[in-house]
């Protein structure tokens, strides 16, 4: 398993977690969790993630999940979880 | 698992506070590369460094992505060429030619400096120290990717002050060899005391006769995280204050931890060190000195300042120890003050001066028993 975060960041608008999740689906990415919550009036959802069957490399999946965010008018990122895991667990 | 407010709180140190793992610099020994004949040692010196740092600047890039913080230097340091260059240079000439040959290098695998174009002269100085040293002016106005570093003191054997006067020639021809473009030459030299063999920060690194023959160093910064921090418990006690600062640069180190061993692993080159210096840029929110004003000076210059200082290093120390076992190199803060826009704030309201500047380089200096306080070296002669 290849854990991935995915966070979705910008203005609350419809359609954004189907998006995103039709394109996850399309590049055989599972989603594991999905957590969602307003900072500052803004909308802040996050997804773990598994990057075990992609077939593009990540750097381009990265990429092109930016194209689909600034479509949406939101900002997507894609991070590999281990470095939330070494920043916030001993 | 992950929750949210992790990922939130990460994503804003790189958005806001501008954390970035400042430089993944690999370490190369260039010992076998020397030989009697200049010609057959230069490209020696290419083909070592173009093959074994073929790969640094993408597999940089690469990490970066992933894991959606910026690296922002990709580096290359070498043994120091006074030692590599003795047996063939004869004349400051041929040193400079090696000077070339490192840039061509630099800029083939695309990499932002190379450092090494060094001599450790902190005892005495042999005949190809000096020739290399006074190549140094040319050197540095022919190249552009190359930076040079002398060590002219360590604690074990005092101050070298033959080679100290020859650095102040030399700085000085090194200015006026690059004065059409603002005495550049100068950025990229340093002049170390106690330099350690194994810093991953320009200009003074090298790769040190002691380490493997490759490694990979990262250096981290993030001056602006710890201030942010600092800022949401304005007010609190020292022992929250100092708890704060630890928790931080055991954050920001474990991301240098994290970055190296990746780069280590994908590029085959063993793991060093994990440099955590809080390292100014001219950014604003970026600066050492408005942490020392968020620990309660007015100005850094100002009464306290020292033991503020003191303060931060040794807080910053023991929370980069905790979260790795390798800390190296200088590891402390640093305190420039042309890179520093709250250090130029205080030299103009002049709160900041030169003699408190030297105190504060000294408990830098001796807390990390590195040579930072060549920054006032460098300061001096630029003034």
């Amino acid at each position: 398993m290849e854990k991935t975060i995915i966070t979705v960041v910008g203005k609350d608008t419809t359609g954004i977690i189907a998006h995103v999740c039709t394109y996850l689906a399309d590049n055989e990415i599972n989603i594991l969790d999905i957590s969602q919550t307003i900072v500052q009036g803004y909308f802040n959802m996050m997804m773990i993630a598994d990057f075990a069957h992609i077939q593009k490399p990540f750097t381009q999946i990265a990429s092109e999940l930016n194209e689909v965010g600034e479509r949406l008018g939101v900002q997507v990122k894609c991070q590999r979880e281990e470095i939330f895991e070494k920043m916030h667990r001993i | 698992m992950i929750n949210i407010n992790e990922v939130i709180e990460t994503n804003k140190m790189v958005e806001e506070e501008t954390l970035d793992v400042r430089t993944i610099t690999m370490g190369i020994n260039l010992l076998d590369c020397a030989d009697s004949d200049l010609d057959r040692c230069c490209e020696r010196i290419y083909k070592k460094i173009t093959t074994l740092a073929r790969n640094l600047v993408s597999t940089g890039e690469e990490i970066s992505c992933e894991i959606g913080i910026p690296i922002v230097n990709k580096r290359v340091s070498i043994t120091p060429i006074s030692l590599v260059g003795g047996s063939c240079c004869k004349t400051p000439a041929d040193f400079v030619k090696i000077a070339r040959t490192l840039d061509k290098a630099a800029k083939e695998i695309g990499i932002n400096f190379m450092g090494g174009y060094s001599a450790i002269v902190s005892k005495g100085m042999s005949a190809a120290d000096e020739l290399l040293i006074r190549s140094i002016p040319e050197a540095l106005a022919c190249t552009e990717r190359i930076c040079s570093s002398v060590n002219v003191g360590s604690t074990k054997t005092g101050i070298n002050m033959d080679a100290v006067r020859l650095m102040g020639e030399i700085i000085r021809e090194t200015a006026e060899a690059t004065r059409e473009r603002d005495s550049l030459g100068c950025a990229k030299l340093v002049v170390l005391c106690n330099a350690p063999d194994d810093n991953p920060f320009m200009a003074g690194a090298f790769h040190g006769v002691s380490e493997d023959d490759a490694i990979i160093n990262v250096g981290v910064s993030g001056p602006g995280v710890v201030h942010y921090a600092l800022k949401s418990i304005r007010g609190a006690s020292f022992e929250v204050l100092c708890e704060t600062i630890k928790r931080t640069a055991f954050k920001i180190t474990r991301v240098g931890q994290y970055v190296a061993q990746e780069a280590s692993r994908r590029l085959g080159v063993p793991f060093g060190i994990i440099d955590l210096s809080l390292a100014p840029t001219p950014a604003i929110g970026d600066s050492v000195a408005d942490i020392l004003c968020e620990i309660g000076l007015e100005h850094a210059g100002a009464p306290g300042t020292t033991a503020a200082l003191a303060l931060l290093n040794d807080q910053v120390k023991k929370g980069g120890v905790m979260a790795s076992s390798y800390v190296g190199g200088l590891s402390g803060a640093f305190i420039p003050v042309s890179e520093d826009q709250g250090m130029v704030d205080a030299v103009l309201a002049g709160a900041l001066t030169l003699e408190k500047l030297e105190a504060m380089t000294c408990r830098s200096r001796y807390d990390c028993h590195s040579g930072r306080h060549t920054g006032f070296v460098h300061q001096r002669t630029d003034s």
